[in-house]
């Protein structure tokens, strides 16, 4: 019988198994209030999200266990750990690695094994206390199913020399081995890694003491690991980056020949041991391995040259211009130059047989490999945007010549397919749409992109005139999902057989399973993104992949039905009645609203933009390219940060050229009005007359939480907010609807005609962040003057994103409110057509699209919520409250019902 | 904790509960693929059973006229409805639930478990009986005990053995209730290791040869029955056989709280348990995909009790049982399981070809010993 290794087995959602192939296992360290001060503040400012961020950019740099550490005087431990990685539980992109809980507080640890339902590991117990503790803890350890790193620390102190660091863990093992039959793979040894070169003499040695102990270690106590904090021991050099960077690479690179095989480093800035310097290289190798008395002088004396990263120059920018024709076209494709694309291009056409072999040769050798980089997460969307846009201009230089060309031999372009798109009927809103036209074309994809708000007969007959091989549709309102299920249900009808593409913000693998493939027998795919788009395309293209990817796909759509059918009415909603009876309390017999200073209708006929740019949030700018994370971190993210710094100059350069060539203009009207609810409506009066004639203007009908909450908890409904008639209060409601997007046809169009997709995106992802600048720069001018209530807040852009105001500002068609129709109220109550240049389609999107509307609440505990699951009562209810035949109610509400309708 | 603590012993050196017992099911373990029962649930609903017959006498009332309420009666003092509480069916209905008992008995099971798949203070707080949790999981055990051994003497060379069945409860550990606080959580750590530890207590009372951890969803929830058994050996000083059985929630692969089928396994190992396994949700087509992770990784035994099939568009199962048993076999030829049986949708005659398919074919081979430590 042969014996089987014993390899340590953490886990977090995915497996991590540490094997001699592992080599080193990197624990993220950022998420630490000991180490990090950025973390701390975090913390102790109660600024979780963003805490949560920290953690999802460790592991997305390549973090193999996430470390988190609470211990700090003014934080609550324990609760601080539970509640941090019960957030963090919920985040699949970081849940997958295995948590270190890390605390000298046994308590603090014990709060935190409770919450992991992987397998981590502590960190740490010692002989700090003596051996029956040590055992208790250890026992406890095993019992909550973790691994433990064992500090080489007893009752004496902390080990410093390489014997006693041995004779520590030597005897933490046979404790641990011994007495507990504790896996020995499960226990990571922390040998104390010290700060060298601090002048002092005794700390020379620290480090060779730390590798000689990890050698000795890793070789007479079988299957453990060894671990440490390596940032430790660069401790003397704090403030010259290079050089601690340098001394971490040199220090790791001995440690883990010797056998060390975990460490909390921080991964992104470890320079490779290779590309170091060799005179620093040889200066901190000295040091790290203490082979001279003078050893800390000499790195002294050079550290400071390298203090500071070298630039490139502008001569090194410049050498790919010396390559060859072929090769310079690829490097401009890769590096999104366009620069030089005509010159280069024609010089290409010149050397080749046919126009067309420039585009087969470089121009697509050069698009493959921006195709394999951002395959495999090399590249990021708005470089490969920039690539397209070279290679629209290219082409664009060729496509004469070709057209001669094919004239003269009647030969045609291969490509890999065709493919229509077109953002549906109603709906107006194309960057997604645009960017994956855009990666389609990178691809060799021929893209036929008929624009916004087409009706699906259109989309048919082009479809069919032009022989296209897919068709992809994209929205991003909620009706514009029933209108892709009536498209399905055309191209049943009307005999089509090519797949169908299903994309935009919401819609959903579920909805697209549920209530668009059943409607069309051809292959019917929901793409989550761009960077999917091209591997979907590619599959129904391609004759072999074809089969076995609809056989995967038609399953997949068909479990999904089938457990939605199974899965029954989920969580149980409470009958509207006990709902209603939940409502929230506004206090109304203490609370005295404010009265608006300005009540009625303000216009602003062109809010200067300039004022709008402290207000943008950038965050959903740089989703919308797709790179993830939150502004500003977002700029020094170790994977993505060069590439969102580039875009984040570009849009810059863009915002100041487009304030001062005056390119869009921005509008926005308010109105604020007397108003009582009714139940789930809100009365509102044209003025205080008419609310005591009792003559309402509108009757707004709002939608309720059927939530089971415990008592206490209120099942929201907007309407709450507002001061029921009964209360005889003289309250209050507002609304508005703003644009920046007027003029923005005429700039895009110029940007199409010039094959620059990258501008032409850019401009509308920055005018859609403009308008929501608006709705935010209207609202705080709202608070403080046109209504009042707030009229000494002072709040930076941090805050105002992190909503930290009175009052609430939700718009039709969101959470609280999800009825799209009750926008046409709105419009008409604000005259938004003529006062804001905004209108409505037929499914009530708005255009321009960059543009915001919604209600205003002052009421000081208002606040957004999800109205959530709806039953049948409620939309019955609604649908008399309105005056609205069911099915229409039904048709509108339907990502909400909590039934099937019909 | 207070005074001077002895070096706690690690759990897995205490001694069997009934050393005898569980040798005979680790010599059975050896030899061949030992047949788990199948569905308790759909086969009660078999019987029809309307409100009165769940109520039986004793809960006519909707509640437990037998119980005078206390302090720390969390419960509420009116009536309930009762008609699906089927672990309250150990007490109003015993003959129904033996007769399911023993018709899998007859069928070929090795092993049977105990009808207390709900029998936790959390779940059945949901009927207001929280005080039932003791004397449902004794009387469940003791009925399947019953029957087993009545069985055991009419076939003495195949010893039937009771699985006290610790479920997932209705509350996960590890997963938000409220959309808009994933931190939130609805029960923690503690509360499960406190339910965990009564209903094991009653199902150990009862007579339970072993005790399974199953239908996980969470992984969290499981780790707080295993710490809860670790404490619970620790305190009585012997111990059972656990067994772990996990749930594939969907083709995903993951449970529902979002782990894969290894590192569900890195999660409980530390449990050393008899068998780690996957029951419930799939059919044995998906499932088998996950059952083969186990059975690579595993270090003890791999058990497999799918669902029959997939639910067709009413919720029913139409898998026969000789699809089934030809799944299971081809489970069996592969070499991953040494325990087979059914979940939702199973019944007596599943069992029946399920064990007739996997008669002549041996059990999974455990891999080698791990190296020793030094």
């Amino acid at each position: 019988m042969s014996i089987r290794p014993r390899w340590t087995r953490l886990s977090g959602l995915e497996p991590l198994v540490i094997t001699p192939e592992t080599n080193f296992v990197n624990v993220g360290e950022r998420c630490n209030v000991t180490g990090s001060a950025a973390f701390k503040k975090l913390i102790k400012e109660d600024r979780y999200a963003e805490a949560v961020e920290v953690a999802r950019a460790q592991v997305r740099n390549g973090a193999q266990v996430l470390d988190v550490n609470m211990d700090e005087g003014l934080i609550d431990a324990e609760a601080a750990m539970v509640r941090f990685l019960n957030l963090i539980a919920a985040e699949p992109d970081i849940a997958r690695v295995p948590i270190m809980v890390d605390s000298s507080k046994w308590s603090v640890i014990e709060a935190g094994l409770k919450c992991l339902q992987g397998k981590g590991i502590v960190n740490s117990i010692s002989l700090k206390e003596g051996e029956a503790e040590f055992l208790r803890q250890a026992r406890l350890v095993r019992a909550y199913g973790a691994a433990v790193v064992v500090m080489a620390f007893d009752e004496q102190g902390q080990a410093d020399t390489a014997a006693r660091k041995v004779e520590i863990c030597t005897r933490a093992y046979r404790l641990l081995v011994d007495r507990l039959r504790f896996p020995p793979e499960d226990i990571i040894f922390d040998p104390n890694i010290f700060a060298i070169a601090t002048g002092i003499e005794e700390h020379d040695n620290y480090a060779v003491d730390f590798i000689e102990a990890t050698r000795t270690i890793r070789a007479t106590l079988p299957w453990c690991h060894v671990s440490g904090g390596v940032s430790n021991v660069s401790f003397s050099f704090r403030g010259n980056n290079p050089v601690r960077e340098a001394i971490h690479s040199v220090f790791l690179y001995h440690a883990i020949r010797a056998g060390m095989d975990m460490g909390i480093v921080n991964a992104g800035a470890l320079p490779i041991y290779d590309d170091l310097d060799p005179e620093l290289r040889e200066r901190v190798e000295d040091v790290v391995l203490n082979r001279r008395p003078d050893a800390t002088e000499r790195l002294l004396a050079i550290a400071d040259r390298f203090r500071a990263g070298r630039e490139k120059s502008a001569a090194e920018a410049q050498a790919w211009r010396a390559l060859p024709v072929a090769e310079r076209l690829k490097y401009a494709l890769v590096h999104g130059i366009d620069d030089h694309v005509d010159a280069d291009t024609e010089e290409a056409r010149l050397a080749a047989a046919r126009p067309l072999d420039v585009i087969e040769g470089p121009l697509m050798d050069g698009m493959n490999v921006v195709g394999d980089l951002f395959g495999a997460g090399k590249m990021f969307l708005p470089q490969v945007v920039k690539s397209a846009r070279v290679m629209k201009k290219a082409v664009a230089w060729l496509i004469p010549h070709i057209e001669a060309e094919k004239a003269r031999t009647g030969e045609a372009q291969r490509n890999n397919g065709r493919i229509l798109l077109a953002t549906v009927k109603g709906d107006v809103h194309d960057i997604g749409k645009n960017i994956v036209g855009v990666v389609l074309r990178c691809n060799n994809f021929d893209v036929i992109d008929l624009g916004v708000m087409v009706p699906a007969q259109r989309i048919l007959d082009v479809a069919r005139d032009e022989a296209v091989d897919i068709i992809g549709l994209s929205g991003l309102i909620t009706p514009s999902l029933d209108e892709m299920a009536h498209l399905a249900k055309e191209m049943q009808r009307q005999g089509f057989s090519c797949p169908l593409l299903i994309g935009g913000a919401t819609t959903s693998r579920a909805h697209t399973a549920l209530r668009i493939e059943p409607n069309y027998a051809g292959p019917t795919v929901w793409v989550k993104d761009a960077s999917r788009a091209v591997g979907v395309a590619q599959n129904l293209v391609s004759r072999d992949l074809l089969g076995p990817f609809l056989e995967r796909l038609r399953a997949e759509y068909a479990e999904i039905r089938e457990r939605h059918k199974d899965r029954g009415p989920g969580k149980r909603l409470v009958p509207l009645a006990d709902a209603r009876a939940q409502r929230f309390d506004g206090g109304w017999d203490r609370y005295d609203p404010p009265v608006p200073a300005h009540p009625g209708l303000t216009v602003f006929e062109d809010w200067p933009l300039a004022e709008l740019v402290r207000y943008i949030d950038w965050t959903p700018f740089f989703q919308t390219w797709e790179l993830a994370g939150r502004h500003p971190e977002i700029l020094d993210d170790a994977v993505v940060g060069a590439e969102a710094r580039r875009l984040k100059q570009d849009a810059d350069a863009m915002l100041e050229r487009l304030i001062a060539e005056r390119w869009l203009t921005a509008k926005a009207v308010v109105g604020l009005w007397p108003a009582a609810s009714v139940g789930d409506d809100v009365e509102v009066y044209a003025d205080e007359a008419a609310r005591d004639a009792g003559r309402p203007v509108a009757v707004l009908n709002f939608l309720r939480q059927q939530a089971d909450k415990p008592p206490g908890r209120p099942d929201f409904c907007l309407a709450d907010f507002v001061a029921p008639k009964a209360a005889g209060k003289r309250d209050y409601i507002g609304a508005f609807a703003v644009t920046a997007g007027i003029g923005i046809d005429a700039q895009v169009a110029r940007f199409e005609a010039a094959h620059d997709d990258y501008s032409s995106i850019l401009l509308k992802a920055l005018a859609d962040r403009l308008a929501e600048a608006l709705a935010e720069a209207l609202h705080a001018r709202v608070r403080r003057e046109l209504w009042g209530y707030a009229a000494d807040e002072a709040l930076d852009n941090e805050a105002l994103i992190a909503e930290r105001y009175r009052g609430i500002r939700p718009a039709p068609g969101y959470p609280a409110c999800p009825d799209h129709t009750e926008k046409a109220k709105l419009f008409a109550l604000l005259d938004a057509p003529s006062n804001a240049g905004v209108t409505l389609t037929e499914s009530f999107a708005m255009l321009p699209a960059a543009a915001v509307s919604g209600y205003y609440f002052a009421h000081p505990e208002s606040q957004y919520f999800v109205v959530g699951r709806i039953s049948k009562e409620q939309v019955e209810d609604y649908a008399r409250r309105k005056g609205m035949a069911l099915s229409e109610a039904e048709r509108w509400l339907a990502p909400i019902l909590d039934y099937d309708p019909e | 904790m207070t005074g001077p603590e002895a070096i706690p012993a690690p759990v897995t050196t205490l001694p069997w509960k009934d050393p005898a017992r569980t040798q005979r099911l680790l010599d059975a373990l050896a030899v061949r693929i030992l047949v788990l029962d199948g569905a308790m649930g759909t086969m009660l609903q078999r019987y029809q059973l309307d409100e009165a017959g769940y109520r039986g006498e004793r809960f006519a009332g909707g509640f437990d006229a037998r119980h005078v309420h206390g302090p720390g009666c969390a419960h509420g003092h009116g009536a309930r409805d009762l008609k699906g509480n089927n672990d309250l069916l150990v007490l109003t209905r015993p003959d129904l639930v033996r007769q399911v008992h023993r018709a899998y008995l007859e069928a070929g099971a090795d092993l049977i478990e105990t009808n207390t798949f709900n029998a936790t203070s959390i779940s059945q707080a949901d009927y207001g009986l929280e005080h039932l949790v003791h004397e449902l999981n004794v009387e469940a055990a003791r009925i399947a005990r019953l029957e087993c051994d009545a069985m055991t003497d009419t076939t003495p060379g195949k010893p039937r053995f009771v699985v006290g069945v610790l479920g997932p409860t209705n509350r996960t550990a590890s997963i938000s209730p409220d959309v808009n606080d994933p931190g939130a959580r609805n029960v923690d750590f503690d509360q499960l290791v406190a339910a965990y530890t009564e209903a094991a207590i009653g199902l150990l009372e009862g007579g339970a040869d072993t005790i399974m951890v199953e239908t996980i969803f969470d992984v969290l929830n499981a780790k707080a029955a295993i710490f809860a058994l670790d404490r619970l050996f620790a305190a009585r000083g012997w111990r059972v056989p656990v067994m772990i059985s996990g749930t594939i929630t969907d083709l995903s692969g993951r449970t529902l709280s979002g782990q894969t089928a290894e590192a569900f396994w890195n999660s409980v190992r530390h449990a050393e348990p008899l068998s780690i396994g996957l029951n419930c949700a799939l059919g044995g087509r998906e499932l088998r995909a996950y059952v083969d992770v186990l059975a690579e990784v595993a270090d003890c035994c791999v058990s497999a009790h799918p669902n029959a099939g997939l639910p067709n568009a009413f919720g029913e199962y139409d898998e026969t049982p000789e699809e089934t048993a030809a799944i299971i076999r081809g489970y069996a030829e592969s070499g991953l399981v040494n325990l087979v049986g059914g979940c939702c949708g199973t019944t007596p005659p599943h069992i029946a070809a399920i064990a007739r398919a996997v008669a002549d074919l041996p059990p999974r081979r455990l891999p080698d010993a791990h190296a020793e430590a030094a």
